[in-house]
């Protein structure tokens, strides 16, 4: 499939990404969210959670990776947006979480010279969605 | 109970926050995004952009200190240790690139209370450093209404 062409009902190319602790370690470095239900069990369990949990914007991060290893280029995206419906859950092992990531392209218009694709992302842990109406705004390359 | 004062109104510019390349490939690496435009400079370049490109959700690096920073202000009674996100939205006039150096102004957009949960819209306007804006993002923040409140 070619990306300048793109069509609805184009699938983009899924992504499989086990988040282990570590990822949650090295993401609140860098993003500096330093949230200790990201990395502390006594704290999250305190707050009601079953454990650990990935910070949101990082599972909305992985999903965006399925943006710009399509387009090649971080600067195609003009909007993306989500809810965050349900946690994933990151237990203290060498695997990590199962985070199943996949888009479709809901529509494609012509926007001020430029091709603007439409893409509907899911993000799915534990067989159960965890982002809610994620969806993005992609410029295609031409 | 958070003062619904604060609703419509704007916080002081919080900034220049300079984004540096070695912050753009740390945060990259750390989403796994392995796109050549947020790692090496010449590919950058060669694709038109003056330096390392931000992966979309870098906004989260310098936005969510200053939201932290309202959020945690006794003055606003937020119960910041109990709070979750509950959407986010970000939206580019333009992408934002190594040494660009960008002003956040967060603007108290709504607040709501349903369900025992208060919930905050915060949005915030960056710009560069002419002033020109960068990018809007818009965060639902969620955290349980204490005893009392309604």
């Amino acid at each position: 499939m070619s990306v300048a062409g793109a069509a609805a009902g184009d699938e983009l190319p899924a992504l499989q990404v086990y988040v282990t602790r570590a990822d949650l370690v090295r993401y609140a470095g860098a993003s500096g969210d330093l949230n200790p239900i990201h990395w502390s069990d006594r704290v999250a369990t305190g707050a009601g959670l079953p454990g650990v949990i990935a910070h949101g914007m990082l599972t909305m991060a992985l999903a965006g990776r399925l943006l710009t290893a399509w387009t090649g280029d971080p600067s195609s995206v003009r909007s993306y947006g989500t809810r965050f419906t349900r946690p994933v859950v990151v237990p203290d092992d060498d695997t990590g979480a199962l985070v199943e990531l996949s888009g479709t392209v809901s529509d494609v218009r012509e926007d001020g010279g430029v091709r603007v694709a439409t893409v509907d992302l899911a993000a799915r842990f534990d067989g159960r969605t965890v982002l809610g109406r994620a969806r993005a705004e992609v410029v295609l390359p031409s | 109970m958070p003062d619904a004062s604060w609703v419509g109104t704007a916080l002081e510019p919080a900034g220049p926050y300079q984004v540096a390349r070695e912050k753009i490939r740390e945060f990259a690496g750390a989403i796994g995004d392995d796109s050549a435009v947020s790692h090496d400079v010449d590919a950058a370049r060669a694709a038109g952009h003056r330096d390392l490109v931000a992966p979309p959700t870098f906004t989260v690096c310098f936005t969510m200190p200053v939201i932290e920073a309202f959020l945690r202000d006794p003055a606003f009674d937020w119960d910041y240790t109990r709070m979750v996100h509950g959407d986010q939205r970000i939206s580019f006039t333009r992408p934002i690139v190594a040494g660009d150096e960008l002003t956040t102004v967060v603007h108290v957009d709504e607040l709501r209370t349903r369900a025992g949960n208060h919930m905050l819209t915060l949005r915030c306007e960056v710009a560069d450093e002419t002033g020109a804006p960068v990018a809007t993002t818009h965060a639902l923040l969620v955290t349980q209404a204490g005893e009392g409140s309604s």
